[in-house]
């Protein structure tokens, strides 16, 4: 088995990796890996942060290679945020961090999970280090598309382009690795369009698959503004909920680690000397909740996207298969009330709507509009 | 305890001179005011005052009491401790050592916002028979209205109800743009103030919150919703919680639309009554379609503030008067 495996329906797009781990011939000091959300561009990543440091080039059993892509080999560091972006002074450790050899394996290799999430002034820290590092460095960053990073970074560095898989392949995983029934895992791999973690949680998580049915739920079910109003809120305060979920429960653990960390009894009262302390860590955990919510809500966006599309292809009579095909009853209604214009417009609205998401408007009024976009004109 | 049943407690207005004067509350240009006049009475009495000032957060352990020490020149001295609120413990220990035996020839005033923080120090300047006078925060309507009309009875001057009315609404919850509002009413106006000398000068100005721009503009009252919207913008509102009020309005129009389409309580949507009751008379305005447009409208004003557009506020004054034109009359 070779750490390799894990990165699914690449065909030969991984080759330059696979070559550079085996020779330093091939090797190039900094690399960009490209392809859409899902593809497996940090498996990648980690995959070849691990063949770097095995005797093997990626045996995938050695104590390297495994502590590797578990994220625990001190010399391969990986980088991701939970925030909206960087800041510079994560960046700026990290390229002190670029400086120092490597302390057991051949490589120093620095994984940058998501280069993406970097202003433009942020990722001018990281010119001189990509450029130039030292002789037994290596950069890897990650990124859904080229322009994605700034042209600077991008001249810099070396590329490498994945693609998406076959949802074929991506059920395959599912059931060959985590043991899914074939039915659901191949339903999964449909609806979350080949993004690996997505079907994986889809398969995994019932409750994950209850919320994309009400998110579509919301298109096919819609009548009026009205409904539009009301669904925009319920999906924003789900949205909310599943944020909450996922980050409340670590908040808590994070303050109690820190107050056992300054010292502090919990129920004692806090020395105002320490509490910017604490002030800096709610402020990080507001940010992560930031981003928690908008990546659900750009999520859920992604699935009414595909439902559109669903509805364009039965429309147009394209020879291929539904992503919902559970919905079909609904689409179908879709498709006969719409023109393909009005179709593609809805397309549009929802592209309009995660723009705005991105672009920090208020998510309950980017949702609203969109929603309303949505809604069936009345003949 | 014979000493604490003669001090004096009073509002800021009575403030004068003791060894130890305590002046409590939140209001700021008050409490700088009490400060004020305690100073020129001692400079009164004496010809001459030396004034020191330092702050109670940043003091370390006998500040005060070189501060309260005589100077070589024989001047009567006034120390100001600001921040009394932020005290920390050097000053505190300080604070109450220095009420067991204050000096009777300085004035010392601690400044106290009214937090829990220092109580013990001034329980201990009370004990001591400290003056206390008191600075009440001024922002509901009615508090903002008695202090325009102490203003001018403390100035022995005339003013009319309706003048001090309009000077509150014009000018707004602001109590130092309101005090330098009737310093200026105060020197430029002969006579009683009335109305119309208020509205010489502040007739053109209109307190415009957010909300008061939405209600306009929900009802189709364009010209009232962008002179209001201007007015807003000129006095520094910022055009995001603008966008927000009026996102905020149509929503409610939609949510009770909606209810009502399907006979659902409004109430249990997290809306007050009297919000519903007004979404119901706006509601005659409004058609599904106009509605939806107005929602867009303003979805896109909000992207264009926040980096979308170049200019945020014309952004704000476009969606003011698109959902103005789609209410209809």
């Amino acid at each position: 088995m070779s750490v390799w495996d894990q990165v699914v329906g690449q065909g030969d797009a991984l080759e330059p990796l696979i070559a550079a781990a085996r020779s330093e011939d091939a090797m190039t000091h900094a690399w960009l890996i490209t392809g859409p959300p899902g593809s497996g561009r940090s498996i990648a990543a980690r995959a070849f942060g691990a063949a770097l440091q095995c005797r093997e080039a990626g045996c995938g059993t050695c104590h390297a290679c495994r502590t590797a892509v578990a994220g625990g080999h001190p010399d391969v560091r990986l980088v991701s945020t939970e925030k909206v972006t960087f800041s510079v002074e994560e960046v700026r450790q990290l390229v002190s961090h670029a400086q120092s050899a490597p302390s057991e394996g051949r490589w120093r290799v620095i994984v940058v999970e998501d280069a993406d999430r970097m202003t433009e002034r942020t990722s001018n820290v990281l010119l001189k280090a990509i450029e130039e590092p030292p002789p037994r460095t290596v950069w890897v960053l990650c990124a859904p598309s080229l322009h994605d990073v700034a042209t600077t970074i991008r001249s810099r560095c070396r590329t490498l382009t994945l693609r998406i898989p076959d949802p074929e392949v991506v059920a395959w995983l599912l059931i060959e690795r985590d043991g899914v029934e074939p039915g659901l895992a191949r339903e999964c791999a449909l609806a979350a369009q080949s993004h690996i973690g997505v079907a994986q949680r889809l398969a995994s998580d019932p409750a994950a698959r209850e919320r994309r049915e009400k998110v579509l739920a919301l298109a096919t079910g819609m009548r009026g503004v009205g409904d539009a109003v009301l669904g925009a809120g319920d999906l924003t305060a789900l949205a909310d909920e599943d944020a909450k979920a996922a980050t409340e429960a670590r908040n808590a653990a994070e303050l109690v680690e820190l107050y056992v960390s300054l010292g502090v009894e919990a129920g004692e009262r806090l020395p105002p000397a320490l509490r910017a302390q604490v002030r800096q860590l709610e402020e990080d955990q507001k940010r992560r909740a930031t981003r928690a919510k908008r990546d659900v809500l750009d999520r859920a966006l992604l699935d009414l996207l595909s439902l559109y599309r669903d509805v364009a292809v039965l429309q147009m009579g394209a020879p291929v298969g539904l992503v919902n095909e559970r919905h079909r009853e609904g689409i179908a209604d879709l498709a006969a009330r719409l023109s393909l214009e009005g179709t593609l417009d809805r397309m549009d609205a929802i592209g309009v709507a995660r723009e705005r998401l991105a672009g920090n408007v208020s998510p309950l009024l980017a949702i609203e509009a969109m929603a309303l976009a949505l809604r069936p004109v009345i003949p | 305890m014979t000493a604490s049943e003669s001090r004096r407690v009073g509002s800021w207005v009575e403030a004068a001179p003791a060894p130890l004067v305590l002046v409590i509350g939140p209001e700021e240009l008050l409490s700088v005011r009490a400060v004020e006049a305690i100073v020129s009475a001692v400079r009164g009495a004496q010809g001459s005052v030396a004034v020191t000032a330092f702050s109670a957060a940043a003091s370390s352990r006998g500040d005060l009491r070189a501060a309260t020490s005589p100077s070589l020149f024989a001047e009567p001295g006034v120390v100001v401790v600001e921040e009394g609120e932020a005290m920390n413990d050097e000053f505190l220990k300080d604070a109450v050592d220095y009420a067991l035996s204050p000096d009777p020839d300085v004035v010392v005033i601690l400044r106290h916002s009214g937090a829990v923080r220092g109580k013990r120090a001034l329980e201990a300047w009370r004990a001591a028979g400290a003056s206390e006078f008191l600075c009440p925060a001024v922002k509901r309507d009615s508090e903002l209205v008695e202090f325009v009309e102490g203003e001018f009875t403390r100035a022995r001057r005339e003013v009319r109800p309706q003048a001090v009315r309009a000077l509150v609404d014009a000018v707004g919850g602001d109590v130092s743009e309101l005090a330098g509002a009737c310093r200026q009413l105060l020197d430029d106006v002969a006579g009683p103030v009335t109305e119309e000398a208020v509205s010489t000068y502040y007739g053109s100005r209109v307190n415009a919150t957010g909300f008061a721009v939405a209600d306009a503009a929900i009802v189709g009252r364009t010209e009232e919703a962008l002179t209001l919207v201007r007015h807003a913008l000129d006095t520094g509102t910022d055009p995001v919680p603008l966008v927000a009020a009026l996102a905020s309005k149509l929503r409610t129009l939609a949510t009770v639309g909606a209810a009502r389409g399907r006979g659902l309580d409004p109430k249990a949507m997290g809306l007050a009554p009297w919000q519903v009751d007004r979404a119901r008379r706006d509601l005659r305005h409004w058609e599904a379609d106009s509605l939806a447009r107005a929602i867009e409208s303003v979805a896109y004003a909000d992207a264009q503030i926040k980096g979308a557009g170049r200019d945020p506020q014309f952004a704000v004054e476009k969606a003011v008067r698109t959902v103005a034109s789609l209410a209809s009359h």
